[in-house]
């Protein structure tokens, strides 16, 4: 089994309100010095496969398929198996 | 001869507007009008397709990202690629952005709020399915209710879209006037709704099936439904007729 750390995030060109609304009250806070706030989503999955390339695999299809939209959103990932991450 | 058309709307977990969309076509459009409940997997004989308003999937991951995966959302898919006339409204239309059957997307409103008002918008052709009991330039008044209609696509898809005229609505004052001032959520350019290349498909965040008598303030909705049936008419005569 692995496990499986997702993020996706609005597309650079796609403006994020959601995140220029955080960054204003952030400057409201006094933290002047923080800038270009993105928000995005964070989605852990476990993933029943052989060997880590067939993990990696089906996490990317998920991530075109459903996770993402790809005419909006970018997506990074991260996989590792089950029994590494219990241990932390 | 065929004189009937045949509606289907369809039903998803969360659909709020079905309702609103079954009285517009059977009551006032006076058509045979079935709900079909996402998890058919036909939808049987039908000329026009419905997918109604509401938050499917409570607006969960993406709006409509987990409807466009419903098992019926197969057969829209083949009765769209097929020529079949397929109408989303509102979270429909994000089903259908989502079902890469219309291009672009709808993102956040640039305010953050979700918008719930009567808006304008200017009918920017109607040489389409949809449109053609409207004139070129003709104002509607019809009410809005979302949080995500903000239309967005990339500067080549939007090159393609004014091509082939596939912007069919855009949010304007009530005299016509394009501004920033009128636009309700920050959609680009204005865009209100959009067909598909074919013209077979048509997306819009408005609620006609909202604006279809007197009674409740508003009737230019139904220019829209008169359109579309009229064409599905057209189209089932002239095929019986050969």
């Amino acid at each position: 089994m692995f496990k499986a750390v997702v993020t996706v995030t609005l597309r650079p060109s796609i403006l994020d309100p959601e995140g220029k609304t955080v960054e204003q009250s952030l400057h409201q806070l006094g933290y002047g010095a923080v800038h270009n706030v993105r928000m995005g989503k964070h989605i852990e999955l476990e993933v029943d496969a052989e060997t880590e390339s067939q993990a990696r695999e089906t996490v990317d299809d998920i991530c075109n398929k459903l996770l993402a939209n790809p005419v909006m959103e970018d997506y990074t990932f991260t996989i590792r198996r089950k029994e590494e991450a219990v241990k932390e | 001869m065929k004189e009937q058309a045949r509606a289907a709307v369809i039903v998803f977990p969360g659909s709020n507007c079905d309702h609103d969309a079954f009285f517009a076509l059977r009551k006032i459009m006076g058509i045979d009008t079935r709900f079909v409940w996402h998890k058919e997997e036909s939808l049987g004989e039908t000329d026009l397709v419905i997918l109604p308003g509401g938050f499917s999937y409570g607006d969960y991951l993406r709006c409509g990202a987990i409807a466009r995966f419903s098992p019926i959302m197969k057969d829209v898919i083949n009765f769209a690629r097929n020529g079949g006339v397929v109408t989303g409204i509102c979270n429909g239309f994000q089903v259908l952005c989502e079902a890469g059957l219309l291009p672009g997307a709808l993102v956040r409103n640039e305010h953050l709020r979700f918008v719930c008002k009567d808006v304008y918008i200017r009918v920017e052709n109607n040489d389409t399915r949809f449109t053609s009991q409207c004139s070129e330039g003709e104002v509607l008044k019809i009410s809005v209710a979302h949080g995500d209609g903000n239309y967005i696509i990339d500067a080549e898809g939007l090159e393609e879209l004014k091509k082939n005229r596939q912007i069919v609505f855009r949010y304007s004052d009530e005299n016509g006037e394009i501004s920033d001032a009128v636009n309700p959520n920050g959609s680009l350019e204005n865009i209100a709704g959009i067909v598909n290349r074919e013209g077979n498909v048509l997306g819009m965040m408005p609620h006609p099936e909202r604006a279809m008598e007197d009674l409740l303030g508003k009737r230019d909705g139904k220019k829209i439904f008169e359109s579309v049936i009229n064409s599905i008419i057209q189209v089932n005569n002239y095929i019986s007729a050969e």
